[in-house]
């Protein structure tokens, strides 16, 4: 990455956070407004996540004293896009933040979906952890539901953190009409024309499931107040682990914080 | 000159042409995209000393050059033998324009004297492409093209899925349709067992029908093994840790997309074998 601190010819900018955008790899990331950074009350936590907090904020915020040895410039450079990074996953899931993402969403600046029958549908962020320093970047399809590599390496090793777990299901929640109507098309494998045989079951099988989970969302729909259809904490992960009720009973301790559903792959 | 020497020259003007396109191509695709696959690696270098020494590609088969191209990674060199019997080109001089230029060329043969009524050297240089491609559909399910392909495939030629939960398993090319014209070049999963469009655009004017529907399930299935074992795993969205239901409107409403289940424990009709006969049980009480 471009050093900051040492950029002083052409193409110099003003500001930290204009340069860090401006910088390649970094197209996914939004500007989190100043008044958001400058409340210290977003940022509850974070000293204790970066070395330097307090000079990687004011690098930031273009307040950094000129007067710093170079080595700890260095470190300091740092930790200010760690943090950017950080402040970034909270600011994105609030009201202002989900706005300027989703005129990128609009611009697909995330790419779009690798998937054929997808139809390059846009992507967004998302992390599989929201602890930073364990998990890369990974990219959301709304259509399909499932996550990608980005494509470009320098996109591939952004530390997910600074994105968040949360993210694109909270800007679907917000912007429900955003959700694209789903689609039971399917790749078919053939041999000179003919189906397999194996794959034909197994697509007999998966239609079942999304048959079975069709009728109960419309019997649960029916029967539930209106207001309880957001988000529901256990409620909702046992009923995930009920469509695979058949063939394991023994999941029943999957906790509702996990992000990634060991239910479902107990299926195989 | 000969008009064999006249041939040869254009074919040589033809291909530095390309190689020249090429390579702008290939640098505005690393500002792009600074790509990944493997397979372009080897192919680029053999490309770079063809740019720079210019009689190299003079004395080279035509086979091996197109398959050396930047863009044709994915080919496998089809065999002489294969493409001199005619058996195996059944029809495809109905579908290629200036078939038998074409053939001349893919095989290096000097043109007939009355090949003057063809009007430009690239416009068979492209019916030689689709020839090929076409040559290659048929090629690649064969003994010899399948085995070729395998090895392509464990070399990792043809790049590897994007689906995070594949943990970048490679995938084999594919077409969704036989014939020409209708579609590019897509990439298929063994473990997802979906489709996928290749990541660099320069696979993006490539035909399907050149490796067509069926040579990536024969490949699989004749050589089981390499078929990956991965966990599976499915994506399920949480907002704050908490799943969302699917109740919501943005409730997951595509697991069923990526469930797997082990053929063997199902029966024809797609039942789990367990349960079909816990039913029957039921129905006989
Ligand atoms: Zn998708
Ligand atoms: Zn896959």
């Amino acid at each position: 990455m471009d050093d900051y601190t040492s950029g002083s010819d052409s193409d110099y900018t003003k500001y930290w956070i204009d340069w860090f955008l401006g910088t390649k790899g970094n197209e996914y990331f939004c500007e989190v407004d100043e008044e958001y950074i400058l409340d210290r009350f977003n940022l509850t936590g974070l000293n204790t996540e970066v070395q330097y907090y307090s000079q990687a904020l004011d690098l930031i915020t273009d307040n950094l004293d000129e007067n710093l040895n170079e080595e700890i410039r260095d470190i300091v450079e740092k930790s200010a896009r760690h943090l950017y990074g950080l402040i970034h996953a909270r600011f994105i899931i609030t009201t202002h933040g989900l706005t300027k993402m989703l005129e990128k969403f609009k611009k697909c600046d995330f790419g779009r979906c690798p998937r054929v029958l997808c139809h390059n549908h846009p992507l967004l962020p998302v992390a599989l952890s929201d602890i930073p320093y364990t998990k890369s970047v990974k990219l959301f399809c709304c259509r399909c539901e499932d996550i990608y590599n980005p494509k470009s390496t320098r996109h591939a090793s952004i530390d997910g953190a600074y994105f968040g777990c949360s993210f694109p299901h909270m800007l679907f929640q917000v912007y429900p009409q955003l959700v694209p109507p789903k689609s039971t098309d399917r790749y078919v494998p053939r041999i000179f024309g003919f189906k397999l045989h194996d794959v034909a079951k197994q697509h007999r099988y998966q239609d079942m499931i999304r048959e079975e989970s069709h009728a109960r969302i419309m019997a649960g729909i029916e029967g539930l107040p209106t207001t309880a259809v957001v988000v529901q904490s256990s409620t909702s992960a046992r009923d995930v682990q009920q469509q695979n009720h058949k063939n394991n009973k023994s999941i029943e301790s999957a906790t509702p914080t996990m992000t990634e559903s060991g239910a479902m792959a107990d299926v195989n | 000159m000969s008009s064999h020497d006249l041939h040869l020259q254009h074919q040589q003007q033809v291909r530095d042409m390309r190689n020249a396109g090429d390579v702008e191509e290939e640098e505005e695709e690393e500002e792009e995209e600074e790509e990944q696959l493997q397979g372009e690696y080897a192919a680029d270098e053999y490309y770079g000393t063809d740019a720079s020494n210019d009689s190299g590609t003079e004395s080279m088969p035509w086979i091996a050059w197109f398959c050396s191209l930047g863009g044709h990674q994915y080919f496998a060199e089809v065999a002489d033998e294969f493409v001199e019997d005619d058996f195996n080109l059944t029809g495809l001089n109905s579908i290629v324009p200036f078939y038998k230029e074409a053939l001349e060329m893919i095989l290096d043969l000097e043109p007939e004297e009355d090949s003057t009524k063809v009007p430009d050297v690239s416009i068979v240089e492209a019916s030689a492409e689709q020839l090929y491609g076409l040559i290659h559909q048929r090629f690649i399910v064969t003994r010899q093209g399948l085995q070729q392909m395998a090895d392509k495939y464990q070399a990792g030629h043809f790049g590897s899925c994007p689906r995070t939960y594949c943990q970048s398993t490679n995938v084999v090319p594919c077409g969704r349709y036989d014939l020409p014209g209708v579609e590019t070049v897509k990439l298929y999963c063994p473990n997802c067992q979906d489709i996928y469009s290749p990541p660099s655009s320069r696979y993006h004017n490539l035909d399907g029908a050149y490796f067509g529907t069926t040579f990536a399930h024969m490949l699989f299935h004749i050589y089981p093994e390499l078929v990956p074992n991965i966990p599976n795993k499915i994506y399920t969205p949480a907002i704050y840790g908490f799943k969302i239901s699917e109740y919501s409107r943005c409730g997951p409403r595509m697991q069923w997309l990526r469930i797997k289940q082990d053929p063997n424990t199902l029966d024809a009709s797609g039942r789990l074998i367990k349960d079909a006969k816990e039913q029957d049980e039921n129905d006989k009480q």
